[in-house]
């Protein structure tokens, strides 16, 4: 009934035993601090593959066609001829290749062990929109032409942090070795991911048909195609299944998904492990509830005296119950705001420490708490109060006035 | 007319295994509005009980109790708290204040109880503790005043919702006597002033100041009449304690 006087007279018993306090509040504390740090978590890994995923362009359709050593076979001819069909649905397609290579400049490798290298057509650079299917824009130069493809030239279109670092930002026409051979920059990316080793801007592109020599494939190879819009992705990745059905009867053979699933299948399986975590985590915030209800069996057994003078004066059973729901609640409440507290606290560590092993710079790991996330422990844990609460609270309501007055 | 308080025939059992405890044993009592009477009788001759009965804080094993005419022993749990509330005021041996409630806020508790809005509230309790002399104590703590100051705290408690009846079981019983005067002085002056006061005590130095004594004997009462006339002050078992009023 009298919320006012309840809440005060619950801060005023928390604060007179605080150390009690603190080991009732620990179970919801620790609780609720999981579920924040899981949920930020989650929430920064869903940002993180997400903006990665985004970089790469959202109407991406990748094509991994496995080399069986039989006779059939898709090539990047019949690709083309596909994208030629289909000008509604589809607009580009490139080989996309990743040989595996040695990066040198003079005599340094060290700085080049994580440059990543893909071999390309010149339809992996779109004139019109001025970027290449994966977003990069360039700085300097120009992108890979029919005839460097075609005649299989030693010339490469390079990120921003191989133009920093080997060639101190004036790298146009001068020349870098990949694997004993000579390739000359013809281009120079602008910089999308702070120049990170490792990262986005560690990228050097050559012609496709050189990548083949290099030594690409591993039994399979792997053909990027762009949709005409994100709209459109899925009904070209019909398409282009269609084209492989009809050379290879066994679906085995190939593998076709586009970006926007591949975030769908990332974010799904983030979601499925957040729930588990989640669910886990809420465990500590159940055994933290019979915490509550323990010490509030025992404030109640403590306090028989004070119900029974209330009940003297006139309280009836529900305004007894309400003053231990209340207190109940207030406790865990306390605890659970000390616990997103805590929970915040430590996804801003997470996020430091992560965010220094997996950020790339294109993709900066960030462990946010999310406003529902938080709204959602806080209320957990009041209903936990509330809920464990009751059984005391109860307790308290039914003593007989008489019997309560007379305990010491 | 109707009584304020009357008991028919009775009888308060406590089954202590195999022998029958009788505290109240065939009690017939009635007390009209306005007097001031005082319940006396050695320890273990069923005061209390007898004090719990009217307070509505215990019923009847059987006979009847009726509180402003009503039978109270046939009300559930709530309905007694409320007679409780609206009706009874109750002065304790051990002043039973709220140790963690400051003084305004213990004498506040029945006004709560009773639903009064806060402001209502202080103005009532403050007019209480006015009158017990310790408006000016209002925000300490009852630990941080006398046995005798808590002691009038309590009284404050019990007038603030204007009960038709004060019940003080052995209010003085933890004071020193001077305190005690000051206490069962104050009593008169609410009785003149017209409230029903039940006193409780085994003190007849004490009970000559109500109008009327009724003094108990193992559960049943021996003596009722006018607290002036000598036979209510003598002991009936005087050998026992030498107790005699008037010394
Ligand atoms: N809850 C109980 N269980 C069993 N017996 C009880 C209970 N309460 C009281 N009695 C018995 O009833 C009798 C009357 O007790 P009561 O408390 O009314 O005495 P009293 O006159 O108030 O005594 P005192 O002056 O010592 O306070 C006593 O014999 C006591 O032992
Ligand atoms: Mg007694």
């Amino acid at each position: 009934m009298n919320f006012s006087q309840s809440f005060r007279l619950a801060i005023k018993s928390l604060l007179t035993s605080k150390m009690r306090a603190i080991l009732t509040m620990l179970g919801i504390i620790i609780g609720v601090a999981a579920v924040i740090i899981i949920t930020s978590l989650g929430n920064g890994m869903q940002n993180y593959m997400n903006d990665q995923f985004e970089q790469m362009g959202s109407n991406l359709i990748q094509v991994n066609v496995i080399d069986d050593g039989s006779s059939r076979t898709v090539d990047t001819d019949d690709f083309y001829a596909l994208v030629d069909k289909y000008p509604k649905y589809l607009s580009g397609v490139t080989p996309y290749l990743s040989p595996r290579v040695v990066v040198r400049h003079g005599s340094e490798e060290d700085s080049f062990e994580r440059t990543s290298v893909y071999g390309v057509s010149e339809t992996f650079y779109n004139g019109e929109k001025g970027t290449t299917m994966q977003g990069e824009k360039l700085q300097n130069g120009r992108f890979l032409s029919y005839i460097d493809v075609d005649r299989e030239q030693g010339v490469c279109v390079i990120g921003s942090y191989i133009a920093d670092t080997a060639f101190n930002g004036n790298a146009m026409g001068k020349v870098i070795t990949l694997s004993g051979d000579p390739y000359t920059v013809i281009g120079v990316f602008e910089e999308k991911a702070e120049s990170a080793k490792g990262g986005g801007d560690d990228v050097i592109y050559i012609p496709y048909t050189r990548a083949q020599r290099l030594g690409a494939g591993g039994g399979y190879s792997m053909y990027l195609l762009t949709a005409t819009s994100r709209d459109t992705a899925s009904a070209a990745k019909g398409l282009v299944e269609r084209r492989l059905q009809k050379t290879f009867p066994d679906a085995g053979n190939y593998f076709v998904m586009t970006s926007a699933e591949m975030m769908d299948a990332m974010d799904s399986m983030v979601d499925l492990l957040m729930t588990i975590l989640t669910l886990i985590a809420a465990l500590s915030l159940l055994v933290g509830g019979i915490g509550i209800m323990n010490i509030m069996l025992v404030s109640v057994t403590e306090r028989t005296r004070e119900i029974g003078i209330r009940k003297s004066l006139g309280a009836k059973q529900r305004n007894i119950r309400w003053q231990f729901i209340i207190e109940a609640g207030t406790t865990s409440a306390i605890g659970g705001v000390i616990g997103i507290g805590l929970g915040i606290l430590c996804a801003n560590i997470l996020t430091f420490v992560l965010g220094a092993i997996v950020g790339t710079g294109s993709a900066d790991f960030h462990a946010i708490p999310t406003a529902s996330g938080i709204a959602v422990a806080f209320g957990v844990s009041v209903a936990i109060g509330v809920l464990f609460g009751y059984l005391p609270a109860n307790k308290a309501a039914k003593l007989n006035p008489i019997d309560a007055l007379r305990y010491e | 007319m109707e009584h304020l308080i009357e008991f028919k025939d009775v009888y308060k059992i406590y089954q202590m295994g195999d022998t029958a405890v009788h505290a109240l044993d065939g009690v017939d009592l009635t007390i009209d509005p306005g007097e001031f009477v005082a319940i006396v009788g050695q320890s273990g001759s069923g005061k209390s009980t007898a004090m719990n009965i009217i307070g509505c804080l215990d019923v009847p094993t059987s006979g009847q109790y009726l509180l402003g005419g009503v039978d109270v022993s046939t009300m559930d749990d709530d309905q007694q708290a409320e007679i409780r509330n609206k009706m009874l005021g109750f002065i304790f041996q051990q002043y039973n204040l709220i140790p963690k409630l400051n003084v305004q806020e213990n004498v506040e508790l029945p006004l709560l109880y009773a639903g009064l809005s806060a402001e209502e509230r202080r103005a009532k309790a403050v007019h209480a503790l006015e009158r017990v002399g310790l408006a000016d104590k209002r925000k300490n703590l009852p630990s941080q005043l006398s046995g005798g100051q808590q002691q009038r705290v309590s009284i404050a408690r019990a007038l603030a919702g204007d009960p038709s009846v004060i019940l003080a079981d052995e209010p003085t019983g933890a004071l020193d006597s001077r305190t005690g005067r000051e206490v069962l002085s104050f009593l008169q002056q609410l009785n003149r002033e017209g409230n029903t006061v039940v006193l409780i005590t085994h003190d007849n130095a004490i009970a000559v100041k109500a109008q009327r004594i009724v003094r108990l004997q193992d559960g049943r009462v021996i003596y009722d009449g006018d607290a002036h006339d000598p036979a209510a002050v003598v002991q009936p078992h005087a050998e026992d304690d030498g107790e005699v009023a008037g010394q």
